[in-house]
């Protein structure tokens, strides 16, 4: 991540060349490797979702206020629209389809299930990616910790205590994964 | 967002190149200047991508104090056991800002510079002084629900947003700054400025300089500090008036004491001759009121926001009962002690 590559040299030297076939990105989502070109205003969200397709991952008010953009990029939890996407060459990126898959689903995708955790579903994928996030940092010990900690998650529904139920089910005892 | 051409330099002497502070922005988290530029506020021709500079430690100074490196992300500064440790008041106003997701990627260099949440600054419909100098204030005689009630002009009402900050100014922190005519070190109190007559200038630094690091001094605060933050939502949002308070006791009088506010003006809020009175008296209600009253006495409000004075007199004694009894508010378990 330190190595400016040549290519992208070229590509900043020239005031105006970013314009045009974009600057390179190696980024790695879901376990795979992308080596392609984006053009440098774009966020890592449309990338996501626009480049690859990845539409799990959710536009809800492009401005880091609702959290359904939640990614895990090297494995710490951001909002996905107040990043670009050149922002994180040689980063790993993990959205809502790569925490499981149908058949073996992540622990808080069952748990989720279980706790009858959602209604509409629109929040739910930023909702799993802020929860792994969470078990990650170790910082969550209690319900009211898991409460505050997923506060940048908006539900509209309004399914949060079932939410909080669900995360709690899969927390580590004592907050540590 | 605006096209611009975008570099990603991997030491400060190559990020400084060229730089004018105008159509040329450093970009950390992102996390601001990326939603200013989806709102067409922020316009930027040229991105420096700055992550890739050494500036992402915590590291001690000599003094026995701390230096939070530019790149420092909120969250981690939050969580850092020496600042955890000697600064817990800073530690609990980073966790009273945004949200976990926001923490992981804010800087503690772009928490400084983050701009106000006046709603017609980020309007671009609508007159703003600090936006667009010359075209008006469309807060005052507006909505200004959210706006100061200390040090504002006619020109601006605008209030901070920063939590990190209100901690800052009351611990007397250093802003360390570098540019092409070498480095230089900020009080905290002259980093930010009041509106005045160029309510567009958020603070003192100088076209094309960057912000290295945050000095936290020596001096720590360990015992009789609080953070309070008080809004419109129990987590996620911004302070409608938070107060942050370092307090040193002696022999049951208070020895030292520094109340910062935020929500109520242009930059984080301090009245150090009102400080200077409380110094030598007992920690108790009748002084903590007559501090609260010398703190407002200038405060004025623009209609919506008048609630902010009685609000911010109570808050402020209510945060120094906190800090005299060690009973520091949590940002977790929400009730107000």
């Amino acid at each position: 991540m330190d190595a400016i590559t040549d290519e992208l040299r070229l590509a900043t030297d020239s005031e105006h060349q970013c314009f045009g076939a974009g600057m390179p990105l190696n980024i790695t989502v879901n376990g795979k490797a992308h080596d392609t070109r984006v053009a440098p205003w774009t966020t890592l969200l449309d990338f996501l979702r626009e480049n690859l397709g990845l539409t799990g991952t959710k536009k809800g008010c492009d401005h880091g206020q609702c959290g359904a953009c939640t990614v895990l990029v090297d494995g710490r939890r951001i909002n996905s629209c107040l990043t670009l996407a050149v922002m994180r060459d040689g980063c790993k990126i993990t959205t809502v389809e790569g925490l499981g898959k149908p058949g073996a689903l992540h622990p808080l995708q069952e748990a989720f299930i279980e706790r009858d955790a959602f209604q509409c579903g629109y929040c739910t994928p930023g909702q799993l990616c802020s929860a792994a996030g969470l078990i990650n940092e170790g910082q969550a010990k209690d319900r009211d910790d898991v409460r505050e900690l997923m506060s940048g998650n908006i539900c509209r529904c309004g399914a949060y205590t079932n939410i909080a139920d669900a995360v709690m089910d899969v927390l580590p005892k004592g907050g540590q994964s | 967002m605006n096209p611009f051409s975008y570099e990603r330099p991997d030491n400060v002497a190559g990020a400084l190149r060229g730089v004018d502070g105008r159509s040329v922005k450093f970009i950390a988290g992102g996390t601001n200047l990326l939603d200013l530029m989806k709102e067409g506020v922020e316009r930027p021709s040229r991105l420096i991508d700055i992550n890739h500079l050494p500036l992402g430690k915590i590291e001690e100074n000599e003094d026995g104090g701390l230096r939070i490196g530019a790149l420092v992300r909120n969250a981690d500064a939050a969580y850092d056991e020496r600042i955890k440790a000697g600064y817990p008041l800073l530690s609990s106003a980073f966790l009273a800002g945004a949200s976990p997701q926001l923490r992981n990627a804010a800087s503690t260099g772009g928490n400084l510079l983050q701009r106000t949440r006046c709603y017609y600054f980020y309007d671009t419909a609508t007159p703003c002084n600090k936006r667009e100098p010359g075209s008006g204030c469309s807060a005052i005689g507006g909505v200004n629900r959210i706006h100061a009630i200390l040090g504002a002009s006619d020109q601006c009402i605008a209030t901070h947003p920063s939590d990190m900050c209100v901690g800052l100014a009351a611990l007397n922190a250093k802003v360390r700054v570098t540019g092409e005519e070498g480095d230089r070190v900020i009080e905290f109190a002259d980093f930010h400025r009041l509106p005045g007559n160029t309510p567009h200038i958020d603070t003192t630094l100088k076209a094309g300089e960057l912000i290295t690091g945050v000095d936290l001094p020596g001096e720590t605060f360990d015992t009789n500090f609080t953070y309070l933050k008080l809004r419109d939502r129990l987590s996620y949002a911004f302070a409608l008036v938070s107060v942050a308070v370092a307090m040193k006791l002696d022999g049951g009088k208070i020895a030292e004491v520094r109340v910062a506010l935020g929500g109520v003006a242009h930059k984080p809020w301090r009245n150090t001759e009102a400080e200077a009175v409380l110094v030598g008296q007992a920690p108790e209600a009748a002084a903590f009121a007559t501090f609260a009253e010398n703190v407002l006495r200038e405060a004025k409000g623009q209609g919506h926001n008048d609630f902010k004075t009685d609000l911010a007199k109570r808050a402020i004694m209510r945060a120094l009962r906190q800090a005299a009894a060690g009973t520091p508010q949590s940002q977790t378990h929400k009730r107000v002690a």
